[in-house]
This record gives structure tokens, C-alpha cells and sequence, in this order.
């Protein structure tokens, strides 16, 4: 096959001989006793058919991409920390607190990322060199484990930070491999270390990651390269240039190339950094490179959990087969993907005929473009609504809100047109596009204010609590405030600030009053106007719209003679200093004054109780310590208590009250979040932690 | 190498040698980042200092008998390791001991001075003594030769509040040498 004429023009150089020298004998010292010359020469002087080229570079580049992972994770091992209660911490330690960690594990993470890159290029080249032909058949299998031993270690180092993504991604990946017939379940349960997911299923993804599948691919490698050196170099054909030495002409191109890679590596980290600086904002170093989610909580929705982007044709390639139930999963995630590993084995057999090369060729372009394909749409379902102008699909959101999305009902406004009912269903299916990946950007925003909220509350200088991040973020107010609002509170109360553009349509939908900005003298000056009291945002839709309160304030507070514009604003400023939510500088002289005028049994102490008055509780809500913590947590354990409203409460339950047997339907702390989400109260960092 | 003489072989060695130089760096350059990273990361610790010393309460006076027999006691204090915060824990123990009829407490340290165990108090033989390496000290911390331990017994100071609070200032000291020396 090598035309031999050509290669006379570089001769092998000769081996090197003794040197004088300190070094010279230091070196002759170890050459005797290794014979280390032969090696290296061995090694280095490599005859390449044909001369060095760029496109033999790719193998010597996984081999470095691989090298950067050994040598970055042996350092992020020396400071992960493996347990359901500390993985996340220790990784946050890495990437927000230990020097250089957010570039060592940004490298990790974007160098895997050029590795499956790296991989399907290598991949390309040896298929359409054909260099999978005989004799290089097994070398090319080799090849074939090689690559699925690198996809294993990404699937299993996505889980490890123990972050919401991880975490639910693992999930589906570990649920996908029960799937398996007859072994599946034993499978699942022996990969996730137990019936669930917890310090065994890290400790075990762990030991995969950084022991099993490293150790197994070094020792393939090993005869992967030993019978790459066997069997010399695939060349081009035809060969139409000289010879040259792997040292150093293939040797220069291949460090170039790792150049390259590195230098793509570093950009992907540094980019962001690049353009907070030309934005003028600060750099932060834990937000360059990798990202760390919020901590993994099973009980936690996460809209957001995708994949790894080279997982996502997978992905998206298993809602072909939704519909189908677990078998059509199971052939999506197993059978498919295993015929076509099952061809890519087949490869070298194929390939003995012309014919069966082009096919290899055909279909390792084809998978490639499918994989493509695949990514694309996964990509487009999420992120449609980015680009996709919703406005114009306004008229079909308002007929499915005034139609109720009934059938018939829409049948009828078109006139039983069936030409513009499906064109009209053709829009709408449009419109859902946008609306599902509107509500996947709302939830990848989510988790991304959660992870920002997990990252501040673990800077605190209490640091962590040893039960972990998770007992954190679960008692933050901050954070669970307003899920617990929405989930207990928002069928009847609203949280809108009132000068919000959608707060009008927001207050139309309440039942009670707007808790938006409750305890500030904001709240309580619209509480106070004689238009707004029996509006939404207060009493208007609930029972006590005509009651004594409405009437005081239409009626009595407007008589400028006893109550004077001032007298209502120092009742106003006492009740937020009441609520201990008056404005800083607030003069105490007026909030003594307000308090006066609360607890003067002529004016609001003939109905409310206000220390020092004694009115009787049972006539209206006792104004003590109103909008305090205190205060409010009581109102929601019981508003029936007759220090709130008594009998004349309005359909409010009393969330922290037993009922009979039953719990309460919230706990204290639950309660306490939200009395301290509604009142702001909850952990600022003061300037940077650390 | 030079067995060429002719001009062209010559440029050509140049040639070589430029490819291999250019070889060696773009290969080295592109090790670099991971090398330098994980070496910054792996020496973090080196930036790290433990807790200042500080008095912490230990017991009162009523609790050490005048004697002259030490005894243990824990030093508890709020402690930071790496990312977790511990409230209120145990960190270490100290001997407190006193003397017939006085007021003053002698605080020492548990930790041997040869290479760290902790010393253990021999009520029959009225010494202290190191399980590891059998280093004695006398009850007051006096070295009792010959012996591995290259000092007496790190005295740790103490405070005797009006109340009767005793407070120790909860110090560790390098080991294996002769002079006393705090840690950072
Ligand atoms: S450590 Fe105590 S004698 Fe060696």
C-alpha cells in the first residue's frame, strides 16, 4: 500500500548516543538502568505516511482533553464531599469559596463537554478514513467502548453537585435503566444504591465517576494506543507527500490543537466575565464557569430539568414515543439507541465492501444529522417563546379565555366554519408552543433566582447548619414565603403591588384584601382613604364591605373637624411603627401622637383594643403590636380568636389551629415564613460574606 | 546531531528545531491551565486560619476541688469547619487543677506535646501520662524525664470571674519542639 519510493527523502534519525555533562551522565546513569532513550524514541519517532496532518490530530486530543479531566478532578476529589447533606455545600465551597475553584471545576465541566465534541469528531474522521478496516477492527470496537465509557462518566458526574438539575436528571436516566426487561428494576436499585435517592446513590455515582469508569477507560486506552502504534497510522489516500516523524511535526500540530481546545475551554469560561466588564458590571468568579443549581429537593417541582445539552437529541427523541407507555419508552431509550450502537459495531465488517464503507459513511453522517435534528427541536420547543411574537396570538388567547376553550362554542363564533375552526386550531396549537416553552423560561428563571437565594444563605457567617443547605432553603422566608402563599393563601388574597401595571386584573380575581406591602404605612394609608377602603385591594370583596370599618373611614375620617390631615398620617406612621415597619427618620413625637389618637376610646379605641385602652376584645381586631410578627403569626394560627375577628371572621381558616384529630394545616414555621415573607423580613447579606 | 554540514541540512535542522521548540510550548501552554488551577485550588487551605483565641467558659469554681488532682473538662465554643457551622460544640478539653486552700486555677491543655494525643490522667501513679508514646508529666504539668515530649504540658491562661466562672484562653500549640509555640 505505502508507495516505499517516497520515503527515502527523511531518513529515521539515529538513536541518540552517551553525552558528557553533569546532565549528559545523569541521563546515560538512567538510560542504563531504564533504557528510557528507547522508549521515548520509541515513542516519538513514530513514522507518519504521507506527512503530518490536521486531521490525525483528534485522537491526541481526546488523549489531552481526557488528561485535563484526570488532573482536574483528582483536585475537586480532594474536596468533594459525597453525602446527600454535604455534596451540594462542598461543591458550593469549591466553586464559591475555595481560591481558583470556580476555574479548576469550570475547566472539568466545560472540558467534558469538548470531550463528547472531540469524540464524535474522532469518530467522523476514523469512519470516513475507513481506518476502521482490517486490521484495526478491534482498535475500532475499542474505540466504541472508549466513547460510551465518557458518556457514562458525563451522565454520572451530572449528578454529583447534588443540585435540582442533577438531581432530576438522574432521576429520569436511572428511571429510563429500569426499564430494562427482566433485570431493569434490580438494575435501578443496585445503580441508585437503595429503594431512593440519597448518600448512597452519590457515594455510588461517586465511585463510578471517579473510580470504576476512569480506571477501566485508562486501561482500554492503554491497548487502544498500543494497537494504534501497532498498526501505524491510518494514512490518507493517496499518499502524495514525504514521510515525516510523529516528533515534530505530527507533535506541533497535535499541541496546537490541544491549544485550541483549551483556549476554547477557557473562552466559554471567561466569556461572561468578558462581558461584565465591557457592561461595566462586577465580576464574581463563583459565577463563572460551571453553574450550581439550588440544592436537590425531592419535594420541590423542577419544570427546569433538562439534560446535558449532548444528552438532549435523547430527549427529545423519547417524546417521539411518549404516548406509548413504558414499552415505547423502553424502545426509545433502550432498543433504539442499541441497534444503533449494534451498526456501529457492525462497522468494520461492513466496510470490507465498498459498498458497505459508503453506508458507514451515510450513517454516521446521518446519525449526526438526526442528532442534530433532534437537538434543534429540543432546543426550539424550549426557547420558542423567545423568539416568537405572542402578541400576535392575543385574539386567539382572548376567545379561549372567553369560550372557556368549549368546542361548541368556538364552533359558533367561527359559524361552524370548518375552514376557520382549523385554522383557528392550527393557531392555537402554535399558541401552546409558545406557552410551554414560555412557562420552561419561567421555570429556568426560577431556578435560577432559587440557586442565586441558596448560594447568598449559604455565605451567611453562621455558615451552614450540619443537617445541610436544605434546612436552610426549606425554613427561608424568603424563598418559601411565597410558595406558601400561593399554595394556602392566593385563592383569596392577592400580593400585587398596587402600581403594577397587571395590578387591577390581579385585584378583580381576590376574594380579600391585597397583602402586598401589609404593616408599612403604605398599606395602611390605602386602608385609611375613603376610596380605597371598600375597594378590592381591601374590604370591597370581602364581608365586611359594609361593615363598621368602611363606614368610619367614608364617613367619620372624612370630617375634617375631628380628624385633621395630620391626625390620620401619625395614626398612619404609628401603626407601621406598630408593625415595627415605620420608615427610618420617622419622628417619635408623631408616632406617639398616633398612638394617642389609636387608643382614644372616642375615636379608634371605641372598637379596637390598643394598650393601654381596655376595650373589650370581640368588636374588632385587637391593634396591639399590629403588623408585628408576633401579631400576624397569631392572625394566621387563628383569625377566629377574639383577639382577631372573632365570629365575624370571613371565610379565613385557622391555618395553625388543630382541628379535632387532624393537624393543623400548617405548621408554626410554615406560618412564620410567611408572616415574615409579608412583613420583607428575612436574610440580606451585608456586603460580601467572605 | 550536526553530521550535516551542507547549508540546506542546516536550515532544515533549524527548521526542526523551531517545529520542536513551538511543539514543546503550544503542548505546555495548553497543560497550563489545568496544572496552574488545580494547584491554586489544592493550596486554598494554605490561606485558611483557624479561630482566634479566644476565653471561653468552661466551668465554675465550685467544680474543681482543692486538691491539687486536675480534672477534665470539655471546652465548648461555636466552630466553623470548611462550610459547616457548628453551634455550641465540644472542641477540645483542658485539665483544671487547684491548689489546697487557694483561688487560682491552673489550666493546661490536653494535648501531648510530643506529637498531639491526648493525655490521659494516672490517678494511682498521681501523674499525667500520654497513651502513645508513654510521655509523663508531673500533676502540675512538669515534665518527668526522661521523656519524648520535648516540654512540659502546655499551661493554657485563665480567668476567675467574681462568680466563680473560670475561663480558659482555648490555644493550640506546634508540637514536637522545645519552645511553646501558638499556632496561628
Ligand atoms: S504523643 Fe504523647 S508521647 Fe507521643
Amino acid at each position: 500500500m505505502k508507495p516505499q519510493h517516497q520515503h527515502d527523502q527523511k531518513q529515521m534519525p539515529p538513536r541518540p548516543v552517551g553525552r558528557s555533562g553533569m546532565l549528559g551522565q545523569l541521563a546515560d546513569f538512567l538510560d542504563d538502568r531504564t533504557g528510557y532513550r528507547a522508549v521515548m524514541h520509541e515513542a516519538l519517532y513514530e513514522r507518519v505516511p504521507g506527512g503530518a496532518r490536521w486531521r490525525y490530530v483528534w485522537g491526541s486530543a481526546l488523549v489531552f482533553a481526557f488528561m485535563t479531566q484526570v488532573i482536574t478532578g483528582l483536585v475537586l476529589w480532594a474536596s468533594y464531599s459525597a453525602s446527600a447533606q454535604t455534596a451540594w455545600e462542598s461543591v458550593y465551597y469549591i466553586q464559591h469559596e475555595m481560591t481558583g475553584g470556580w476555574l479548576l471545576r469550570g475547566i472539568h465541566h466545560v472540558m467534558a463537554q469538548a470531550l463528547v465534541v472531540l469524540l464524535a469528531l474522532h469518530l467522523m474522521q476514523v469512519v470516513i478514513d475507513g481506518a476502521y478496516r482490517a486490521p484495526r477492527e478491534v482498535n475500532f470496537w475499542l474505540g466504541l467502548v472508549l466513547m460510551m465509557l465518557v458518556l457514562g462518566m458525563a451522565l454520572t458526574g451530572y449528578l454529583l453537585p447534588w443540585d435540582q438539575k442533577g438531581y432530576w436528571a438522574t432521576r429520569v436516566a436511572t428511571n429510563l435503566a429500569g426499564l430494562v426487561p427482566l433485570v431493569g428494576p434490580s438494575l435501578q436499585q443496585v445503580v441508585v444504591g437503595g429503594p431512593d435517592y440519597g448518600h448512597h446513590t452519590l457515594t455510588r455515582f461517586f465511585a463510578i465517576h471517579a473510580g470504576f469508569l476512569p480506571v477501566t477507560l485508562v486501561l482500554m486506552l492503554v491497548v487502544h494506543l498500543s494497537l494504534f502504534r501497532k498498526h501505524g497510522l491510518c494514512a490518507k489516500q493517496p499518499i502524495v507527500r514525504p514521510d515525516a516523524m510523529f516528533w515534530p511535526d505530527q507533535v506541533l500540530k497535535d499541541a496546537v490543537a490541544m491549544l485550541a481546545v483549551m483556549a476554547v475551554v477557557l473562552g466559554v469560561i471567561l466569556m461572561p466575565a468578558l462581558r461584565a466588564m465591557l457592561e461595566g458590571r462586577p465580576i464574581v468568579p463563583g459565577e463563572l464557569g460551571a453553574e450550581l443549581g439550588a440544592p436537590a429537593d425531592p419535594s420541590l417541582p423542577y419544570a427546569a430539568a433538562r439534560p446535558e445539552w449532548y444528552f438532549l437529541f435523547l430527549f427529545q427523541f423519547l417524546k417521539v414515543f411518549e404516548g406509548f407507555g413504558a414499552s415505547g419508552e423502553f424502545f426509545g431509550a433502550i432498543v433504539v439507541p442499541g441497534l444503533v450502537m449494534g451498526v456501529m459495531f457492525l462497522m468494520p465488517i461492513l466496510g470490507r465492501w465498498q459498498l458497505g464503507h459508503r453506508f458507514n459513511v451515510a450513517f454516521t453522517f446521518a446519525l449526526l444529522a438526526g442528532i442534530g435534528l433532534l437537538t434543534a427541536m429540543a432546543t426550539n420547543e424550549d426557547y420558542a417563546a423567545l423568539w416568537a411574537d405572542r402578541g400576535a396570538f392575543a385574539d386567539v388567547e382572548k376567545l379561549l379565555e372567553e369560550t372557556e376553550n368549549d368546542k361548541a362554542k368556538i364552533a359558533a363564533h367561527f359559524g361552524n366554519d370548518a375552514a376557520k375552526i382549523a385554522a383557528f386550531e392550527a393557531r392555537v396549537k402554535k399558541l401552546d408552543r409558545i406557552r410551554h416553552s414560555q412557562s420552561f423560561l419561567d421555570a429556568v428563571a426560577l431556578a435560577k433566582a432559587d440557586a442565586a437565594r441558596s448560594i447568598e444563605l449559604a455565605g451567611r457567617p453562621e455558615r451552614i447548619p450540619p443537617a445541610g443547605m436544605m434546612e436552610l432553603v426549606r425554613n427561608d422566608a424568603l424563598s418559601q414565603g411565597p410558595k406558601l402563599f400561593a399554595q394556602h393563601c392566593a385563592s383569596c388574597h392577592a400580593h400585587v403591588d398596587p402600581g403594577a401595571p397587571e395590578a387591577q386584573a390581579v385585584l378583580a380575581k381576590a376574594s380579600a384584601a391585597n397583602l402586598h406591602g401589609f404593616g408599612t404605612a403604605a398599606w395602611m394609608r390605602g386602608l385609611l382613604d375613603p376610596k380605597q377602603v371598600a375597594g378590592p385591594a381591601y374590604f370591597g370583596n370581602t364581608a365586611h364591605k359594609e361593615d363598621d370599618m368602611v363606614n368610619f373611614v367614608q364617613n367619620d375620617l372624612t370630617d375634617a373637624a375631628t380628624w385633621k390631615p395630620d391626625d390620620i398620617e401619625a395614626v398612619i406612621v404609628a401603626m407601621a411603627a406598630e408593625a415595627g415597619l415605620a420608615a427610618a427618620g420617622t419622628p417619635p413625637a408623631v408616632i406617639e401622637k398616633g398612638r394617642g389618637l389609636v387608643a382614644d376610646g372616642e375615636r379608634c379605641g371605641s372598637c379596637h383594643r390598643f394598650t393601654p385602652n381596655e376595650t373589650a376584645h370581640g368588636s374588632a381586631p385587637d391593634l396591639t403590636g399590629w403588623g408585628s410578627r408576633e401579631w400576624l403569626v397569631g392572625l394566621i394560627v387563628d383569625p377566629t380568636h377574639e383577639r382577631f375577628y372573632g365570629d365575624s371572621n370571613d371565610r379565613m381558616p385557622s391555618f395553625g389551629k388543630a382541628e379535632e384529630a387532624a393537624a393543623p394545616i400548617l405548621t408554626r414555621r410554615q406560618i412564620e415564613m410567611i408572616a415574615d415573607w409579608l412583613r420583607g423580613d428575612w436574610y440580606r447579606p451585608t456586603g460580601h460574606a467572605h | 546531531m550536526s553530521q550535516h554540514d551542507t547549508p540546506a541540512a542546516s536550515a532544515a535542522d533549524r527548521r526542526g528545531f523551531m517545529t520542536k521548540l513551538l511543539a514543546i510550548m503550544c503542548g505546555g501552554l495548553a497543560t497550563l491551565p489545568p496544572l496552574v488551577a488545580g494547584l491554586w485550588m489544592f493550596l486554598d487551605p494554605l490561606r485558611r486560619r483557624g479561630a482566634a483565641a479566644t476565653f471561653l467558659p468552661v466551668t465554675d469554681l465550685a467544680s474543681v476541688p482543692d486538691d491539687g488532682i486536675p480534672r477534665q473538662f470539655a471546652v465548648v465554643s461555636d466552630r466553623i469547619d470548611a462550610w459547616t457551622g457548628f453551634a455550641a460544640e465540644p472542641i477540645g478539653a483542658v485539665y483544671l487543677r487547684r491548689e489546697k486552700g487557694s483561688d487560682t486555677v491552673q489550666a493546661l491543655s490536653a494535648t501531648c506535646p510530643h506529637a498531639g494525643c491526648f493525655v490521659e490522667i494516672e490517678s494511682q501513679e498521681r501523674c499525667f501520662r500520654c497513651p502513645c508514646h508513654n510521655s509523663k508529666f508531673m500533676l502540675d504539668g512538669g515534665m518527668v524525664a526522661p521523656s519524648p515530649s520535648p516540654r512540659a504540658m502546655d499551661g493554657l491562661e485563665c480567668q476567675v470571674a467574681k462568680n466563680g466562672e473560670i475561663a480558659v484562653k482555648w490555644q493550640n500549640f506546634y508540637t514536637g519542639i522545645a519552645d511553646k509555640v501558638a499556632r496561628p
